[in-house]
């Protein structure tokens, strides 16, 4: 993998480290004493390069220990800004040891072996959905964007210096485009060291994340171009040479792009390939995104934008390809160079700073530079977002703009191009770095510091301060909830029809080529929006809380694996121990809660009252928008989320599955229709229907059902996954619909009885008949992946210590009161299962 | 999925129900189209199954509630006026909405006050105009995790219905959830921008 080769690489930067060399001269020979054999010799120069890199990395990590020892300070200060100030610091003492600046961030070192780790991860996890979805917006932005900032600061800095303001510069036009054009784009990696802290909406997020992604692309582009037109000299540019430049830019960003495609073609093909190489199948991620970065500078193509597109195209089916454990190590490994090279980069603009000779002071140019990058972003996007919000369905807002505007920092990018320029080109190249590097730290430190209060502050304007009551904290996160439904419901925001088509191609072709077939399989629309969620986790656990009726085993996740082979085996009287087992432990669990929780209660009202309060803010469960984080560099699991989404993922599919279950054994009509379902079903399945138990009526269908799921598991695990939902998915689909009653879980149902009267709860009669989408898709996909989630109710259906009643259908029982809230899963089973048993 | 060949003279009555929900052409030929992707064998409408193929819902503790509001009074099957006349309830009030309002005419669906009565039915399952304590529980139930112990559900529940419940029949009226909320802006809150 890339580990090894980021460290030996880094070594790029200890060559800058001339001066320690020298200092270190003397060691070695003082205690070895004369000649002769040593037993031990101490070899500093064999060591000293990789040792230097590995201890600047160990510097940078130890410090972000450090600067998270105390949240107030990472919360008001952005880290990044904190690791310039750190980078000054060292520069300084390394500068005090030997006065000679040693160590300064090199645009190879930057280029090749810091860059790439950051874009990679973007791109990796790139909200592909939102980021095509919003595509135009950012082109825009990027393109246009980084143009109009370019050459209307060169232009304008330009203008000022023809006044005389500047005082005597050894530049031309050119020379200050140029300049314009590395200042120009705003900086991936500061912009989201600050933007993780700040929370904006999605649409911001992805527009300035994309933004900030794609015009490094152009940035480096105009910077290529100015460039060399400043070494044929201002006179020698020709009008060809312009249109040149012009087709040069179209040439080297959509090539790059390309180029990042096919290697994402070749890694996704690879991939599908590597199952019996597990151990390195993440090595194949890192190597051949590298390689498709290093291919397109090799053909001069816009290589940051190869790696993005590498990244995104990518994405999806090397996570269906490789397994799990591939999936998480390719993960953390990418998290992990990701932040580690963003911690460097940021230590080292600190520590390159640290050194006089590049210090050439203009204070007319630094402050101009400054206004003008500023207020000509800030113009920009107001006329942009001013054509842009004819377009878009989602118009951006004022406060939006003003988080653009505000966020445009820049970084290391700017720095790494501008240390490249040529003294001999450029004369004034010690003014620009200066200047490059206070608009750095300007816009990391200063802008960085303010916009989350400023964001702040904007939006607590908008709405008064006042302490919500109960009922508006409970509505008003309702109302959250009921919001996104129906936005899902009312469907994505435009380019439905590309995307359909889109989505269409890939199922028939790409994904036919690309993606292993057991992947293939798991890829049910239904799955799209789960990709995160660990998906069999969650059907694991439906399946679990039913059986055991309590969600306690959530928290510990050893039981992942009892979950497994109880599904192989069912073992009755197991189950039922366990249930009663299960439910009373989990009593004396919430007893204990509630004792500590009733301390606090005995004392004051007022108390009790922030208690409820605190409560509700804490456990409420968060609407998406809140949540979702799109993308963060820093933090690799969003647990609570993933939690959530579990939690009520189960509950959903426990409600449905009993609603179902119910429904169906309310009834005995839709038992023939069933019946060639089932058939069809059997014919396919390896398990012999003598097996079926004697004594079920034959028109009893869910037994069989049940019996039927005992295959043995042998599938992998994609197929488990994509058994289980289309599992669930068949279940609501063939569920008959007569019978009213049997919505028996309390917790999930409504259980006025008027109402389930009056609502007889699933399909339309003839829906019954018609296959699933899955179904109608890929036909030849087996039914025995079917089973995976129904085991349990063979487990629970062979217990026997309750009364079978059939008189309770319709009528929830009464629950008891102090149970988890899982509990009524428990209960659920029972009915159930004393229905079964009849 | 052959949803973009579709125009506005495809969709049935169209007149009409632009008139009841005030949406835009374009939003409705969208909508329209919406539809017709949800509309899964294109059997012209929408059955509880289609709505519950939308993942996301899965996910979302009211995803099964706003699911039972499409199918009001027992039916099975939701046509595409239907399913406009829910969603136009989060259409975003403008101007000429609160304008020129014609007494005669019915409030538009996208009111305050049909936006609560939207999310009080949520909550209101047996449809007898309040909101019980059992009711307010079920919600609370839904929309909290797993660490919360029943007691303190129930002691959030009581307190919640304590707060709004004015004339003390232990239930919460729509005009006391209406109360209980009138500091709030729901019209911007139970708005979509996207829906026009």
């Amino acid at each position: 993998m890339r580990g090894p080769g980021v460290l030996g690489a880094l070594g790029a930067l200890a060559l800058g480290a001339q001066g320690a060399r020298a200092v270190e001269e003397q060691p070695g020979g003082a205690h070895g004493g004369g000649h002769g054999f040593q037993v031990v010799t101490f070899k500093w120069h064999h060591v000293q390069d990789p040792y230097i890199i590995a201890l600047w990395i160990l510097v940078a990590s130890v410090a972000k220990i450090g600067f998270h020892l105390s949240r107030r300070v990472t919360s008001v200060v952005p880290e990044s800004a904190l690791l310039i100030v750190l980078g000054l610091v060292l520069g300084g003492i390394v500068w005090a040891a030997d006065h000679i600046a040693s160590f300064s961030l090199t645009p190879t070192v930057f280029f090749f072996y810091l860059l790439p780790p950051i874009v990679l991860d973007a791109g990796y996890f790139m909200p592909n959905r939102l980021f095509f979805g919003n595509l135009g917006s950012i082109l825009l932005y990027a393109v246009v964007g980084t143009v109009w900032n370019a050459a209307t600061t060169g232009l304008s800095l330009y203008g000022v210096f023809l006044s005389g303001l500047m005082g005597d510069l050894n530049t031309g036009l050119l020379d200050f485009l140029l300049f314009g054009s590395l200042i120009a784009a705003v900086d991936p990696v500061a912009v989201l060291a600050v933007f993780e802290e700040v929370h904006v909406n999605e649409v911001l997020f992805i527009i300035v994340f994309g933004e900030s992604l794609l015009n490094d692309a152009v940035t480096v582009v105009l910077y290529n171009v100015f460039e060399s037109f400043v070494t044929l000299g201002g006179d020698n540019v020709t009008g060809v040479d312009c249109v040149k430049g012009i087709v040069s830019f179209f040439v080297v960003s959509l090539g790059g792009a390309l180029v990042g495609v096919a290697f994402a073609f070749l890694l996704s093909l690879v991939t599908r390939f590597t199952k019996h190489v597990r151990t390195i199948e993440p090595g194949f991620v890192f190597v051949l995104s590298y390689l498709s970065y290093l291919t397109s500078e090799m053909l001069s193509l816009s290589a940051i934008l190869a790696i993005t597109f590498c990244g995104i195209c990518c994405q999806k089916y090397v996570k269906a390809n490789i397994s799990e454990q591939s999936a998480t190590t390719v993960r953390y490994t990418m998290k992990m160079l990701a932040s580690g090279a963003e911690t460097i980069i940021f230590m080292f603009l600190g520590i390159s700073a640290v050194d006089p000779l590049i210090w050439k002071w203009n204070t007319a140019f630094v402050l101009l530079t400054l206004v003008f990058i500023s207020v000509y972003r800030a113009l920009g996007v107001v006329l942009q977002t001013w054509v842009l919000n004819r377009y878009r369905m989602v118009a951006l807002e004022p406060i939006d703009q003003v988080v653009m505007s505000y966020g445009g920092l820049r970084g290391a990018v700017a720095f790494a191009l501008v240390v490249l320029l040529d003294e001999n080109k450029v004369k004034e190249k010690n003014l620009f770095v200066s200047t490059t590097i206070i608009v750095i730290y300007f816009t990391v430190i200063f802008q960085g510091l303010t916009i989350k209060p400023l964001v702040q502050w904007l939006k607590v304007k908008r709405s008064e301060h006042r302490e919500p009551k109960l009922n508006e904290k409970l509505h008003g996160r309702a109302f959250d909830h009921i919001l996104s439904a129906i936005e899902d419901i009312s469907g994505q925001i435009g380019h439905n029809y590309l995307r359909d088509k889109w989505s269409n191609f890939d199922r028939r072709f790409l994904s036919k080529v690309l993606m292993r077939r057991s992947a293939q399989k798991s890829r049910d629309r239904i799955l799209n929006v789960f990709h995160e969620l660990n998906l069999k986790d969650a059907i694991s656990y439906v399946a679990e809380g039913e059986r055991r009726g309590s969600l306690a085993f959530i928290r510990s996740p050893s039981t992942d694996n009892m979950v497994n082979v109880d599904f192989s085996t069912p073992r009755p009287s197991t189950v039922e121990a366990s249930v009663s087992y299960l439910l009373r432990e989990n009593m004396s669990a919430v007893r204990l809660d509630m004792q500590s929780l009733e301390q606090r209660r005995h004392s004051i009202r007022d108390m009790e009252d922030m208690v409820t309060h605190h409560t509700l803010q804490q456990y409420l469960y968060k609407p998406r928008q809140e949540y979702k984080h799109l993308y963060s560099r820093h933090e690799l699991t969003p647990n609570e989320d993933e939690r959530q989404d579990r939690e009520v993922f189960q509950r959903t599919m426990r409600k449905r599955l009993d609603s179902f279950k119910s429904a169906k054994l309310g009834l005995g009509h839709g038992a023939t229709r069933l019946h060639r379902r089932e058939r069809a079903r059997r014919r396919n399945s390896s398990i012999p229907n003598g097996k079926l138990p004697l004594e079920r009526p034959p028109s009893f269908t869910i037994p069989e059902k049940a019996l039927e799921l005992l295959e043995p598991e042998e599938a992998a695990d994609d197929d488990a996954v994509s058994g289980g939902i289309e599992f669930l998915a068949a279940v609501t689909q063939d569920t008959a619909t007569e019978s009213p009653a049997g919505c028996d879980n309390p917790g999930f149902e409504p259980e006025e009885p008027g109402f389930l009267s009056r609502v007889p709860p699933w399909l339309s009669p003839g829906e019954t008949v018609v296959p699933s989408q899955r179904a109608r898709l890929q036909i030849p996909c087996s039914p025995g992946n079917v089973h995976r989630l129904a085991p349990f109710r063979l487990s629970t259906r062979s217990t026997d210590s309750f009364q079978p009643d059939d008189s309770t259908q319709g009528q929830a029982p009464a629950r008891p009161e102090a149970t988890h809230i899982a509990a009524p899963g428990a209960e659920a089973t029972q009915v159930i299962l004393d229905r079964m048993r009849l | 999925m052959g949803s973009g060949s579709s125009h506005t003279a495809t969709i049935p009555d169209l007149d009409d129900i632009r008139r009841e929900t005030g949406f835009s052409q374009a939003s409705l030929l969208r909508l329209y189209r919406r539809f017709r992707t949800l509309d899964q064998n294109k059997k012209g409408y929408l059955s509880r199954t289609d709505l519950e193929q939308i993942g996301a819902l899965a996910v979302n503790p009211l995803g099964d509630r706003i699911i039972d509001s499409f199918f009001p009074d027992g039916n099975l099957k939701v046509d595409f006026a239907g399913f406009v006349r829910v969603l136009a309830h989060f259409r975003p009030i403008e101007e000429e909405d609160t304008g020129n309002q014609d007494p005669k005419e019915p409030e538009p669906l996208n009111s305050r006050m049909n936006k609560l009565r939207f999310a009080f039915q949520l909550y209101d399952l047996d449809r007898d105009g309040k909101i019980s304590r059992q009711e307010m529980l079920q919600v609370l139930r839904l929309m909290v995790g797993v660490q919360v112990t029943e007691e303190q559900l129930e002691s959030i529940t009581d307190r919640t219905v304590q707060e709004a419940d004015e004339d003390g029949d232990g239930a919460v009226s729509f005009h006391e959830f209406a109360k209980s909320l009138e500091k709030m802006n729901i019209e911007q809150k139970m708005s979509i921008r996207i829906l026009k």
